[in-house]
């Protein structure tokens, strides 16, 4: 997709300008070919994407590893540098494109978005107490003075179910379990009222049990506080819980977008039926007609000017490999897909049915 | 609480209330931070203390430099006490032992009761007989606890004694251990978390640099380096320090830093706005600290191990370590004289081995206390 496709991009649900803008957003990785010679091969592992989140609106990133979508929460919170694109971000006060942006204004920025990360085990430094943990962004930001800090902790391992509070608050990650831990993670990445945070896959490292009470917490207080989620995953049932929007992702492309209950129930690309066709229904006696896909993701090094998923896509044509990736086009209620054959597609599975 | 959002404060409020009534039941509430500091380091420090204890070889180690450590003390005590500065000074002191010889034809058989017709003449008067029974004043003196002034390990070949000169050496051995070791640790900590944090340029002429002293030959150079210059005991701490402190030590906590440099609270402590000296100074290496305490230990043994070589050769200008009692015996030929002299080398060649020992064994220890696999369980 290039930026003259803008007015197709994915709009945001509501009439009000979008927290998050981002626009044909590149990260392509060179492969390292000896020290003296420049690289002629690159890793298109974000390829031009584009998409909107509106202010409190949880945009769910499906898809299987190594699609992309790490590396898009990553560069949204700054911890990459894209290679092309731009991420249009508005606060109340606030406003730019925060896609180059270096040093102090990187600092500033942050003060706006944080990750909570996959591995409750990894994201915290076990020689450093819940307390510093927590009020990590205050202390880099200098924000208050230390029994402000740590009031505003308290207030917050209250506000994520750690009660009583005090008794956390000195505590080592050790001596937590991994829901409660993650629980942490959400409190760090309340701290500095942010108004987006990227989420990569922050619960499925947890137990079945505690990761419905977890995702609760998430979306309550996203309500609450107004945040806006990348809601990082590869769980299809864990972004129907989570998320107002679903993306899929495929080899470093968006290739459907649109409301939760409309994805599920209407998908149209071939890729996303065929993950929807691979989530178990507890209930024998229902007849699905699966979409299925062979093979296993390919590497996106310089892909050649075809369709992405062509490779696994059990309705490709000749359309689809002499021609560029597809771009989405509306198909619905904002409902966005990026696929030649929707219309051939749609009518043979239809026949198929029945 | 300066908040950037005006809900947060309003949902203060509101939880401040509800939690007002719940009890703050544990110990560290409502006590200033520095406290509260100290007593979760004194606890981690008890745990840690706890874990060690259990490991037999460590605390033989320990005990090993505990006794050490109460010989450097002794030292001065003894000096002020109850040693005669004239007699019992490592350097200048001097007593010739009056020992009783019977003088016997040829070779005498027991060297510390007898004495050869021969030297008898040579050293007393040509009148002597063989049968006769003559006092002669002896450097160096076995151990005896006899006389006045009695020399518990002997005396050496300039009739010094060997136990206040084995106690002195014993201060500046360690003096020299934990300046090399310090030294060490403090360059091969910096040296390897910017290494691993930053990369690139950095980490490539850093390692360049580690690789070039790793492949020197510590103990020539240093052979080299103090022939040339007069060198002292702390320029030989910073000098072992800074070429051990480059070399290995600095590449092993290269790699320790390394795998915690891709730990996601980094990339935390990035999302949050930390600096990169935040990250490196509140992340990197107090997660590195650990495994270079473990590599000050082997430091100290490396520094008392080279230090006694190179005081062997007579190469530092230091007035006395054990280094310098071994080359005294060797200078006055008495080195392959075997066991007959043993007190002029044993207690000194006896106390680095057993310094060094106890210096690895605790390594040792922390080494299973830092890595839980190690652990026997």
């Amino acid at each position: 997709m290039t930026v003259a496709d803008r007015s197709m991009a994915p709009s945001a649900p509501s009439s009000e300008l979008p927290l998050l803008d981002i626009v044909d957003l590149q990260m392509h990785f060179p492969v390292s070919r000896g020290l003296f010679r420049a690289p002629t091969e690159f890793v298109h592992a974000v390829d031009g994407i584009s998409f909107e989140i509106a202010p409190g609106e949880s945009l769910g990133l499906v898809g299987e590893s190594g699609c992309g979508k790490s590396t898009t929460g990553r560069m949204l919170v700054k911890l990459l540098e894209p290679t092309g694109g731009s991420i249009m971000f508005r606060d109340r006060d606030y406003e730019r494109d925060v896609a180059h942006i270096k040093g102090k204004e990187t600092k500033e920025f942050r003060r706006r978005v944080q990750m909570i990360f996959q591995d409750p085990y990894e994201s915290m430094n076990p020689r450093r107490t819940i307390f510093d943990t927590v009020s990590e962004p205050l202390a880099v930001q200098k924000v208050g003075n230390v029994p402000e800090r740590e009031q505003r902790v308290l207030e917050l391992l209250r506000l994520v179910g750690l009660t009583p509070a005090e008794n956390f608050l000195f505590r080592y990650p050790h001596e937590l379990s991994g829901g409660q831990r993650q629980r942490v993670a959400v409190a760090r990445a309340l701290v500095m009222n942010p108004s987006f945070i990227v989420a990569d896959e922050p619960t499925s490292m947890l137990d079945v049990s505690i990761r419905i009470s977890v995702m609760e917490l998430m979306a309550g207080l996203a309500r609450e506080f107004q945040v806006s989620y990348l809601y990082i995953t590869h769980d299809l049932a864990v972004a129907r819980y989570m998320c107002d929007r679903i993306a899929v992702m495929y080899l470093g492309k968006i290739v459907e977008i649109g409301p939760t209950e409309e994805i599920l129930s209407r998908p149209q690309h071939p890729y996303t039926r065929a993950l929807l066709s691979a989530v178990p229904v507890p209930d024998p006696s229902q007849k699905r007609t699966a979409v299925e896909i062979k093979g296993g993701v390919s590497k996106p090094v310089n892909p050649p000017p075809e369709c992405r998923f062509i490779e696994r896509c059990p309705f490709a044509a000749e359309v689809c490999r002499t021609n560029p990736h597809p771009p989405l086009e509306l198909r619905g209620d904002r409902h966005y897909v990026a696929c030649y054959r929707v219309d051939e597609i749609n009518a043979a599975i239809a026949a198929a049915a029945g | 609480m300066t908040t950037t959002k005006d809900q947060g404060a309003d949902h203060g409020a509101a939880t401040g209330a509800v939690a007002a009534g719940s009890p703050a039941s544990d110990a560290f509430a409502h006590q200033p931070l520095w406290k509260v500091r100290l007593a979760l380091w004194r606890r981690s420090l008890g745990k840690t203390w706890g874990l060690f204890r259990e490991n037999k070889m460590g605390m033989f180690g320990l005990g090993l430099i505990l006794l050490f450590a109460c010989m450097a003390i002794a030292h001065p005590i003894l000096m002020a006490t109850v040693w005669d500065p004239k007699i019992y000074d490592p350097v200048t002191g001097y007593s010739a032992v009056e020992l009783q010889f019977v003088i016997v034809e040829g070779e005498p058989t027991d060297p510390s009761t007898q004495i050869s017709l021969q030297e008898a003449r040579l050293r007393l008067n040509p009148t002597v007989k063989v049968g006769q029974t003559v006092t002669i004043p002896v450097q160096p003196a076995p151990p005896s606890l006899k006389g006045p002034n009695p020399h518990l390990l002997g005396t050496d070949p300039q009739g010094r004694d060997i136990l206040s000169q084995l106690l002195y050496s014993t201060r500046a051995a360690f003096f020299l251990g934990a300046v090399a070791a310090l030294t060490t640790v403090l360059i091969a900590t910096t040296v390897g978390s910017i290494a691993a944090y930053f990369g690139g340029f950095i980490d490539g002429s850093l390692m360049r640099l580690s690789d070039l002293i790793l492949l020197m030959p510590l103990l020539p150079v240093l052979i080299l380096v103090s022939a040339l210059f007069e060198i002292n005991m702390v320029m030989l701490g910073l000098m072992i320090g800074v070429l051990g402190g480059f070399g290995g030590v600095a590449i092993v906590l290269k790699a320790q830093a390394l795998s915690v440099k891709v730990k996601s609270y980094i990339d935390a402590a990035r999302v949050a706005g930390g600096t990169h000296w935040h990250i490196v100074l509140r992340h990197i290496i107090p997660n590195v600290l650990p495994l270079s305490f473990l590599y000050m230990m082997f430091g100290v043994t490396e520094a008392i191990a080279i230090e006694a070589t190179l005081s062997f050769f007579g190469l530092l200008n230091v007035p006395m370590t054990w280094g310098i009692m071994i080359n005294t015996a060797q200078n006055n030929g008495y080195l392959l004289s075997g066991t007959s002299y043993w007190w002029l080398l044993f207690p000194a060649g006896l106390a680095v081995t057993f310094l060094c020992f106890g210096f690895f064994l605790v390594g040792r220890g922390m080494d299973e206390v830092i890595n839980p696999r190690l652990r026997a369980r």
